[in-house]
């Protein structure tokens, strides 16, 4: 009886511990996505568009989670100091230049990379503000 | 007794409020206008000048020449644009793709956009634009010409264009302007915002129909 009392207290400790902890990492998730969402709307919506399906041939979409994937530790380079050539997105080439989002802080820029990252049918989870600064000390 | 007023109270509240759907309003005519009195068979009569988009020349994205009389009896919607704009064109033009969907089957419609920078936008420039763009024929025009000249029309447009501001950008106002056959101005829209090109594009249904739209050829 004891013993099944013990068992039941610590199996309920545990659980606990593992909520506790999911939540929390969702807390940081949902605080990097609505702030993205902000960020999105205000310096990337224009081109991109509300869906991020891009304009024909002339502004790539952000839905092509593969690109997303192979690239994920440029993409803030891409953000910070803008993107110029060719590229191939969704099986398409563009040609153009992404002007720079120079006045966006590190945080920012984790926080608008999370929300596109997570949306348009991308899933990639949390970039965060250490990953973006390591990132950032690479830029080419 | 009470409860028959209060009815009626209600019914005469509720008609009062009800919109006329039967009768379709007009579109405005914007822009100055001047009483002209003129004398016509020894009488008095007074006649509502409006101002009009003056004569102009400009070169499309096929570098053919458009002129103010490409564009008689035809109904348009004119805007003022940039194919390097890093801010409101792409959602213009976004927009106004919807626009040129509708009505590219009707060769009494056409859509003109003027660059304001003509120095970058050449006209393989612009055509390279159209062609990403998706668009294709003669609905929807990219205009070339010198700055002066755009710059001047811009006004006839009541649009408001500057070359640079401190940060040198362009900048230019992001609406679409509605003109008639008759080259009068009929409404300008937000072309940043979609419900606003929804309202244009029911807009120039109902401007196609006005008797003097039908009459004028």
């Amino acid at each position: 009886m004891k013993l099944a009392f013990i068992t039941g207290i610590g199996l309920l400790f545990i659980m606990t511990v593992v909520v506790s902890c999911q939540s929390e990492d969702q807390v940081e998730f949902n605080r990097y996505y609505s702030g993205g969402s902000v960020l999105y709307l205000a310096h990337c919506q224009n081109c991109h568009g509300e869906k991020g399906e891009g304009l024909q041939a002339l502004i790539p979409p952000l839905t092509d989670t593969v690109f997303l994937k192979q690239n994920r530790s440029s993409l803030a380079c891409y953000l910070k100091n803008g993107l110029k050539g060719k590229l191939s997105i969704a099986g398409r080439e563009f040609e153009g230049e992404m002007p720079a989002a120079a006045d966006l802080s590190p945080i920012e820029v984790a926080k608008v990379l999370t929300y596109i990252t997570n949306s348009f049918g991308n899933k990639a989870g949390v970039i965060n503000l250490q990953q973006v600064q390591a990132d950032l000390k690479n830029c080419k | 007794m009470k409860n028959i007023i209060c009815a009626l109270i209600i019914i005469a509240f509720y008609s009062a409020c009800k919109p006329g759907n039967s009768t379709t309003t007009a579109l405005p005519i914007l822009g100055n206008r001047e009483p002209v009195t003129k004398t016509v068979d020894g009488k008095q009569v007074t006649d509502t000048v409006y101002s009009t988009i003056p004569a102009f020349k400009f070169v499309n994205q096929y570098a053919d020449t458009i002129s103010n009389k490409s564009l008689d009896d035809k109904i348009y919607v004119a805007d003022f644009f940039f194919t390097t704009c890093p801010s409101i064109c792409p959602v213009m033009h976004r927009n106004m793709l919807n626009v040129y969907k509708e009505f590219k089957a009707d060769d009494n419609f056409r859509i003109i956009s003027h660059t304001i920078d003509p120095k970058y936008d050449t006209v393989p420039v612009l055509k390279k634009y159209a062609d990403k763009l998706g668009i294709s024929g003669n609905t929807w025009w990219l205009l070339h010409g010198t700055k002066e000249e755009t710059y001047q029309i811009a006004k006839n447009y009541l649009v408001s264009v500057q070359e640079k501001n401190p940060q040198g950008e362009y900048i230019h106002d992001g609406y679409f302007i509605l003109v008639d056959k008759q080259k009068r101005l009929r409404g300008t829209y937000d072309g940043t915002d979609p419900a606003q090109v929804t309202k244009l594009i029911a807009d120039i249904k109902t401007l196609k129909i006005e008797p003097d739209q039908v009459n004028a050829k």
